[in-house]
């Protein structure tokens, strides 16, 4: 059994990814934790007497953010409140379990919490969108809804700031997915430590710089509850590829994680490079590349009946949305028919309500901040 | 005086495994292996966190490494790529062998003793 690299006396548990260096318990709990200090104070995440918002999933990532938070606001006196924020997307034998974790972190962290439902906001659980979809592009509503909800969220809450759970893998797995979908703008700003969606409130991630295996292991060591379950609706997305071809390189050498995401950070792109441009959301005032933002696109397509609208081309949306301006009284017999894929399907269908305009059961206007529930 | 302890095991395994061995009743030298399953590797070996197992031990010296394949073929309930690869764990299952990662201790050649406490946690579910 190695001995402690601290020499500190005690055997060494742990390896850890990025420096190599053997640590007992009490040496890595204490430089896990003064690392995500550093962090946290370098970038100056935080201002004090501020309000934040710890998106809090039930996963390990968020309870090891919730833990550490607490436990530094306490000892480096930050003087910030803190609060859990979570989304309940409606998925059934899913978030049950996972905001029953939630709840704990409440009680053992003596943390309020608050709990907003994707119905509250969108007027659809994820289990009645997957009803209207199918399995294959559900991913791609409930992270669209997801990122929109915690921003709606830290409104609600009205918060300073909102706190994420990202390690230092998810960034580097963001980079990587980016690189491979040639997506330039995202890859320019997936590895800011502090970003901000257009509504003034900063979304920091304190665990940047924090390797996964760190924080499984510190999860592990401290005894915390977390819960783990794949979506039950996930078990194939994209990401889950990117991550695997990650975790192969990370088997032969751990740095590369953090040379990933030093590649992204120092990546420039060129001045003249076409990026888009990024524009409010004329419905919903979300930042967004598009007059219309993904998950208006999205919700306006459930609603009218075209769930798919909003997952292929976003040229053709735009096409798509106009036409169901302008045939907006015709369109109440698709609705709640996920046959219908395209408008042009509807035109040569008559409308059997005669043209009554009440389809639209929710207006996405009308989503005010009042109507979210708060348990 | 059966060498395994498992409720699970099926006759068929046991029989392979006696003949790989070259042993079936064995009292006095088995080899008391407590195993974990969490952070959702549970879900590959049938939800059940806690396996207690115990090998023959006389004239064989049990590493990690074997141990994989015996999980694979004894306990693994789906998808045994998801939690082998190349003759190792796949990469983000983290092991650790009586609360020390296995990391220190050689890994796949890590010996087996009596009453080690061998547990596997996945850090691919869930964030
Ligand atoms: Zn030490
Ligand atoms: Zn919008």
């Amino acid at each position: 059994m190695p001995v402690c690299s601290i020499h500190c006396g005690r055997n060494a548990v742990l390896k850890r990814p990025k420096t190599g260096d053997a640590l007992c318990k009490e040496c890595f709990f204490e430089a896990f934790e003064s690392e995500i200090h550093f962090t946290i104070t370098r970038a100056k995440l935080f201002k004090p007497n501020s309000t934040v918002a710890i998106a809090a999933s039930g996963g390990k990532d968020s309870t090891v953010l919730a833990y550490v938070m607490k436990m530094l606001n306490e000892k480096y006196n930050y003087k910030l409140k803190l609060f859990l924020l979570s989304i309940d997307e409606g998925i059934t034998g899913y978030r049950d379990d996972s905001l029953n974790t939630v709840k704990q972190n409440r009680d053992d962290y003596e943390m309020p919490l608050k709990i907003l439902s994707y119905k509250d906001l969108y007027g659809w659980t994820m289990d009645e969108i997957v009803a209207e979809i199918g399995r294959k592009n559900n991913c791609t509503f409930c992270g669209v809804f997801r990122r929109q909800a915690l921003d709606r969220g830290a409104h609600l809450l009205k918060v300073d700031c909102l706190a994420t759970g990202h390690n230092a893998d998810d960034i580097a797995e963001t980079v990587l997915m980016n690189i491979l979908r040639g997506d330039v703008a995202r890859l320019n700003r997936c590895t800011s430590i502090v970003t901000d969606n257009g509504d003034g409130i900063p979304r920091v991630k304190p665990l940047k710089y924090t390797y996964e295996k760190e924080i499984v292991m510190y999860a592990y060591f401290k005894k915390l509850v977390y819960f783990s379950t794949e979506c039950v609706f996930a078990p194939n997305a994209y990401r889950g590829h990117a991550r695997m071809l990650l975790k192969d390189m990370e088997k032969i050498d751990p740095s590369v994680i953090m040379k990933i995401i030093q590649s992204g950070e120092t990546l420039k792109v060129k001045s003249t490079a076409k990026l888009p441009t990024l524009m409010n959301c004329t419905r919903c005032g979300y930042i967004s590349s598009q007059e219309t933002c993904k998950a208006c696109v999205l919700l306006e397509g459930l609603n009218k009946g075209l769930p798919k609208l909003g997952i292929g081309k976003s040229s053709k949306v735009k096409k798509a949305l106009d036409d169901i301006q302008q045939n907006d009284s015709l369109c109440c017999s698709a609705r709640g028919n996920s046959n219908v894929n395209n408008i042009k399907d509807l035109k040569d269908k008559k409308c059997l309500c005669l043209g009554s305009q009440n389809v639209l059961s929710v207006q996405i206007d009308e989503i005010s901040l009042e109507k979210l529930t708060v348990e | 005086m059966c060498y395994v302890s498992l409720r699970n095991v099926n006759i068929k395994n046991i029989s392979n495994f006696a003949f790989q061995t070259g042993y079936f009743l064995i009292s006095m030298a088995d080899l008391k292996i407590a195993l974990e399953f969490g952070g959702g590797a549970e879900v590959l070996v049938g939800n059940q966190k806690v396996h207690e197992v115990a090998f023959p031990s006389k004239n064989k010296v049990w590493t990690i490494g074997d141990l994989l394949y015996w999980i694979k073929d004894n306990i693994l309930k789906e998808r045994p790529e998801l939690f082998l690869q190349d003759g190792s764990v796949r990469p983000g299952i983290l092991v650790l062998v009586n609360d020390a990662d296995w990391e220190l201790m050689d890994t796949v050649n890590y010996e087996l003793k009596s009453n080690d406490r061998i547990v596997f946690i996945s850090t691919l579910h869930g964030g």
